[in-house]
């Protein structure tokens, strides 16, 4: 087989076919980016999970003085500190907690008071009108409805939350966003493949003469169809190309722009996209050319 | 060289064989003239013998391979070890002379170094040393075939398959042709030639084999184009 021989056929190929060529680079090029997107976005997710997830505690709030009126758990009165204290013993004994520390009234008035200073609330409310808590930590953030049932109506406890809940709803977005991609990505990819399969026949028409004679002469198969094939491989080869462009930039994009806009996102680094750019190239020219072998069995026949 | 053993072939959807039962063999370094109205099986016969087609029935030996038996991805190299001419000498018209011919080497994968060398080799014995440039527009209907011929032989094959190779030509130029191919089967390659050409075929005197309507009614070895003309 001589290289030279192949690649001129190729470039011969891919300029006779120019318009179908161009279809073919860009939709490869978006149904990959598209797949390089979602897969990308799935390790944004998880790698914000593990980020997260870390950070996360279970509180549980103890009944204060002024909840007795209007919470039904609480109608005894502020909790006790026996009550507090049993909390603890009952925790410490569970094996998914890892640590548990106590917050106390005039600490969490604090924090709050730090967080929002502006608050107009904080010349009304006292220390003694924000819960004392234990703030847990689980091994396994998930396994929240353990400390939940556990705790939950127990006396004095006004109520178990789980700092998760408020990130689910982020995490939610972002495997929609995911779903959506990957759901378009299909679809493109559908339209590349039929691009690619109707590329390869017109190829293959415009080509019958060339073809036929290397069939008389005795080419192999291998040698009739590899120009095809390799010309749907380059082809898928350049929208590759094209997808690793995108991602590349959209990359940039977030680290310099979004990442100074949104600091509370900890955003995947180059590695990862690096990482997924073989994961495409490969993808996308196998793909093409598994569709033009199929394709060239329908219409080279031996 | 090719032995067809009761070879039967009919073709999907219709009812006639187009060939029915033909049973013959042409041996090795023979001339055969292979003649017959259009629709007699010539046409099924070659492509029989190229493993274009299998047959529905019966054998096809050729160059000592049973061809029904012959599995797909082999057929290609049965196929270097023959030539085959055709009526409209299936060139290639952006390419010369010399890179038809080198054509058919470069992809059965000769190397540069040996198609270099055969090349002007088989130009020169069918007449066309000089012309190695040309293009094939620019030549004769009988030098464009000469081009074809060629080709099919830059192998030296043992069997050399025409298909009315003078049929598209004035009777000059045929003679010409018929000429090279008798001098190609003096160098004991075995020629398979279907024909139309009255002419040709009585003026060789050679084997001829007429099939009509499927079926083999005439294996004549000096023989003349028909008994009725």
């Amino acid at each position: 087989m001589r290289a030279q021989f192949v690649l001129s056929e190729i470039g011969v190929g891919l300029r006779r076919n120019l318009t179908m060529t161009i279809a073919v680079v860009v939709s490869v090029a978006l149904s990959l980016a598209l797949a390089g997107a979602s897969l990308l976005v799935r390790d944004q997710v998880n790698s914000m999970k593990g980020y997260w997830y870390d950070k996360v505690e279970v509180s549980i709030y103890f009944c204060t003085k002024a909840d007795a009126a209007h919470s039904p758990q609480c109608v005894n009165g502020a909790a006790t500190d026996q009550q507090i204290a049993d909390v603890k013993t009952a925790l410490d004994k569970m094996q998914v907690v890892q640590t548990s520390a106590f917050e106390n009234s005039a600490d969490a008035y604090k924090h709050w008071k730090e967080m929002n200073p502006d608050n107009p609330l904080i010349s009304v409310l006292g220390p003694e009108a924000i819960p004392q808590s234990w703030r847990v930590k689980l091994v396994d953030p998930t396994k929240y409805d353990v400390i939940q049932s556990a705790f939950a109506g127990k006396p004095g406890v006004k109520s178990v939350e789980d700092q998760r809940k408020i990130l689910e709803n982020l995490f939610g977005l972002l495997n929609g966003l995911q779903t959506a991609a990957f759901v378009i990505m299909v679809l493109m990819l559908f339209v590349a493949l039929l691009l690619i399969v109707n590329t390869v026949r017109v190829s293959a028409f415009s080509r019958r003469r060339e073809t036929g004679i290397m069939r008389l002469v005795g080419a192999s198969n291998f040698y009739v169809q590899m120009p095809f094939i390799a010309e749907a491989a380059f082809a898928a080869l350049l929208g590759a190309a094209m997808a690793s462009g995108l991602l590349l930039g959209g990359h940039f994009f977030v680290q310099n722009w979004l990442a100074d806009r949104v600091q509370f996102i900890h955003f995947i680094g180059l590695s990862s996209v690096l990482a997924v750019i073989p994961l495409l190239v490969v993808v996308g020219m196998g793909m093409a050319a598994i569709a033009a072998f199929f394709t060239l069995r329908k219409y080279l026949k031996v | 060289m090719i032995r067809f053993d009761n070879v039967s072939k009919t073709y999907p959807k219709q009812n006639r064989p187009a060939l029915s039962d033909v049973s013959l063999e042409i041996e090795k370094g023979e001339f055969v003239f292979l003649v017959g109205s259009s629709g007699s099986g010539k046409s099924t016969f070659l492509r029989l013998c190229l493993r274009e087609e299998r047959p529905s029935t019966g054998e096809v030996h050729v160059l000592g391979k049973d061809l029904g038996k012959l599995s797909n991805w082999k057929v290609p190299h049965m196929r270097r070890q023959l030539g085959t001419v055709f009526q409209d000498f299936r060139l290639l018209p952006n390419k010369t002379v010399a890179q038809n011919v080198a054509f058919a080497l470069e992809v059965i994968g000769k190397p540069k170094s040996a198609i270099n060398k055969v090349v002007p080799e088989v130009l020169d014995l069918v007449g066309l040393g000089g012309k190695e440039d040309r293009m094939p527009g620019e030549l004769s209907g009988g030098e464009q075939q000469r081009v074809a011929i060629a080709r099919a032989f830059v192998n030296r094959p043992m069997l050399l398959i025409a298909d009315e190779p003078t049929g598209n030509l004035d009777p000059q130029n045929s003679v010409g042709i018929m000429k090279l191919l008798d001098r190609i089967n003096r160098t004991g390659t075995t020629v398979l030639m279907a024909t139309h050409d009255q002419a040709i075929v009585d003026q060789m005197r050679k084997r001829v084999i007429e099939l009509d309507k499927g079926l083999l009614v005439r294996d004549q070895a000096r023989g003349v184009y028909g008994y009725q003309h």
